[in-house]
């Protein structure tokens, strides 16, 4: 009887246990996922309303994770101490600075070569470039820009525990502002005046402008958009995994615009789809595959190749009316 | 016609230019990551390389003057390979010291065997540099990477852990040390539990570390270099992994200790000791610290500073011929330097290496009492 129930017990608490840590794996998964998801709606954005394709979007979340550092390293040198007064300091700062940035690349780089009619793989080609050149530009201008920098922990520390499953308040945090994030462009774009505009220069760039939308604006408000969610997930990454560095957005932004394209290019639920679906494969791939797990991402994108060849429009196949 | 005169002037002059500058000048090579990633290595050895250089050249009883030729290999083995070729090409250079990386190195001494140029190896410590080949030319003052885990291992015996999980990037610099590791704790007390493969530019641990929690390991024994151990030591918080982080001697810099959140109490392997205990060491610092260099000499530049003067002992000796400078290095008696003895195996390898536990205590890599 005694037995029995000491084996029962052990089998209970195997079960929490397993149960504990499987939970854990999906918070991981979840907290990766939303960051990609962030990243690939501004690709599905841009596409969607522009049809191009930009390349330096990860790079821009870079910029926008060191524009956000610098002004902690400003603000702490002269003697702020409040947590909350900072972040703001630094959300401000790194969406001002990212969407100064996406109106500089829009005016100057992507409208010229739209009206002179210029190839997409022209623009493709330039973003590419820029993302490069912006990237050794952090290396280089930021002191020591060439090692990984500390990102302060200002979000209140402390963490749920059961057994193996350690959820942190400040991952709760940086998932919920994730959502909003995604609510908030999601509404901006169904609900306003703008976002309408938006919506209408996506579906027919000549009849919008016959109706009187001012083309140019759109634009440069989208580009402002996309890369002020960029510079957010750029420092919800700072904030949960403490650490950035120039090279961060490289794979961020290969991953984003896989998950934007799996999703379905130009669909706002396709890139949250995306981004969920390749944090889940990569989880995947180290929870339940027998493969070294230095090989997740083979696997992730190995995966997103296959799903490509059966459904090349992505998973939700975008339609004319469904744009953006 | 009159263009053929001027070419052929040119010609003349290029060479009567080198050839005198070769008369009384000897050009040494130093190779190392004098940008990137691990710049500020790089640029230590090469500052200490020079350092070597202009005390040898201030000296009396020298029998020629020197002159160093610095290239950056940027801890890129493409790059490596490149610059590798333009030193062992270039007829004056006699003899080099080089990189700091051990994936450039193992690439590189292909090259050096191919060009006959003597290299001794001052900072990569991959055991395959030395062993994983017969060139002759091929030499290293500083220890492989093998004798930090054995010291690692006795280590984490002496502190009573026993289970350990590996982490380990998947390029020659941590896949060696995963190996080495394997074999010594299939003796000892330790139980490997996983080694985990990484590849060297993850930015995410997460999913890794829980696999890491689950096996309730005592330590995480980190092999790789600085930037991935400060992400792999944030994110063991994240996940709530109470471990003991304990690190090859890769992550030994101050940038680990400004980068983790949580550094303090972070063990590593140090190779050698630290500069200041080292026997040359303080002397050292203080000559470093006169020739007024703009940046810090950091752990490894000793290593530099020793591997040039060795080296500047043998072309004493040899004079400026390749082969001659190569037969004499294989040869050096034993002889006290900068980080202790110096005396080459048959495969060209230094047959002493220190190994100091080293620990963060409030902002510093300090030896662990």
């Amino acid at each position: 009887m005694c037995e029995s129930m000491r084996a029962f017990g052990g089998i209970t608490m195997r079960v929490i246990m397993d149960f504990a840590l499987f939970t854990q794996f999906i918070i991981n998964g979840l907290m990766q996922g939303m960051v990609y998801a962030l990243v690939a709606v501004g690709f599905t954005l841009f596409f969607g309303v522009l049809d191009i394709i930009k390349f330096s979007h990860g790079d821009v979340l870079t910029v926008g994770a060191f524009a956000g550092l610098t002004i902690y390293l400003i603000v702490a040198s002269i003697g702020i101490a409040s947590p909350w007064v900072i972040l703001v300091l630094i959300l401000v700062f790194s969406i001002s600075v990212t969407a100064l940035l996406g109106a500089v690349v829009a005016k100057f780089l992507v409208i010229p070569l739209k009206q002179a009619r210029a190839p997409a793989l022209n623009i493709l080609l330039i973003t590419l470039m820029l993302g490069t050149a912006l990237r050794e530009a952090v290396r280089l201008f930021f002191p020591d820009g060439s090692s990984s920098k500390a990102f302060p922990a200002l979000l209140p520390g402390g963490a749920f525990e059961l057994g193996m499953l350690s959820l942190r308040f400040d991952s709760i945090l940086l998932f919920a502002t994730g959502v909003a994030v995604i609510i908030a462009m999601h509404t901006l774009i169904t609900r306003t005046k703008l976002g309408l505009a938006i919506q209408a220069v996506a579906q027919d760039e000549e009849t919008s402008k016959l109706m009187g939308i001012n083309f140019e604006a759109i634009v440069l408000m989208t580009f402002m958009l996309g890369s002020a969610v960029a510079a957010i997930a750029g420092i919800i990454n700072g904030l949960y995994y403490n650490e950035i560095n120039f090279t961060m957005g490289l794979l961020l932004g290969a991953v984003g615009f896989s998950a934007a394209i799996i999703g379905g290019l130009g669909n706002l639920y396709g890139a949250i789809l995306g981004g969920f679906l390749f944090a889940g494969l990569q989880t995947f791939a180290v929870v339940v595959l027998p493969i070294p797990i230095a090989y997740k991402d083979v696997f992730a994108f190995g995966v997103i190749i296959i799903l490509i060849a059966w459904r090349p429009t992505g998973l939700i196949a975008e339609t004319s009316s469904e744009r953006v | 016609m009159k263009l053929k005169i001027t070419s052929v002037l040119v010609v003349i002059s290029l060479v009567v230019g080198t050839s005198s500058a070769t008369a009384d000048v000897i050009k040494v090579g130093f190779i190392g990551p004098i940008s990137g990633k691990l710049a500020a290595n790089g640029i230590a050895g090469r500052n200490s390389a020079e350092l070597a250089v202009q005390i040898r050249n201030a000296d009396s009883h020298t029998q020629h003057k020197y002159e160093l030729v610095a290239l950056d290999d940027e801890c890129k083995p493409n790059i490596g390979v490149q610059v590798a070729t333009k030193m062992a090409a270039d007829k004056d250079i006699v003899a080099t010291i080089g990189h700091f990386c051990s994936a450039v190195a193992t690439g590189a001494v292909d090259i050096y065997h191919k060009f006959g140029l003597p290299i001794v190896v001052w900072g990569a410590i991959a055991p395959a540099i030395t062993y994983g080949n017969d060139y002759g030319e091929v030499f290293r003052t500083i220890g492989t990477l093998t004798s930090q885990n054995e010291t690692a291992i006795k280590f984490m015996e002496s502190r009573g852990y026993k289970r350990v999980v590996m982490i380990h990037d998947t390029t020659a610099y941590g896949a060696g040390h995963q190996e080495a590791f394997a074999t010594f704790a299939q003796t000892s007390g330790v139980d490997l539990v996983e080694s985990i493969g990484v590849t060297a530019d993850q930015q995410d641990f997460t999913a890794e570390l829980t696999k890491v929690k689950s096996h309730n390991a005592d330590v995480i024994y980190f092999g790789g270099l600085v930037d991935l151990g400060i992400r792999v030591r944030n994110q063991m918080d994240k996940v709530g992994v109470d471990a003991q982080f304990v690190g090859v001697s890769g992550i030994i810099a101050d940038t680990f200790i400004e980068g983790a959140v949580n550094a303090e109490g972070s063990i590593a392997m140090r190779q050698g000791a630290p500069v200041e205990d080292m026997p040359g060491g303080p002397k050292y610092l203080k000559l470093y610290e006169e020739a007024q260099f703009d940046n810090p000499p950091e752990a490894y530049g000793i290593y530099a500073f020793t591997a040039m003067n060795v080296l500047l002992d043998a072309i004493e000796k040899a004079g400026s011929d390749r082969e001659a400078i190569k037969d004499t290095l294989a040869g050096l008696p034993e002889k006290d330097y900068a980080i202790g003895p110096v005396r080459f195996d048959s495969s060209g390898q230094n047959t002493f290496s220190l190994i100091t536990p080293v620990v963060v205590k409030d902002g510093k890599w300090v030896k662990v009492e």
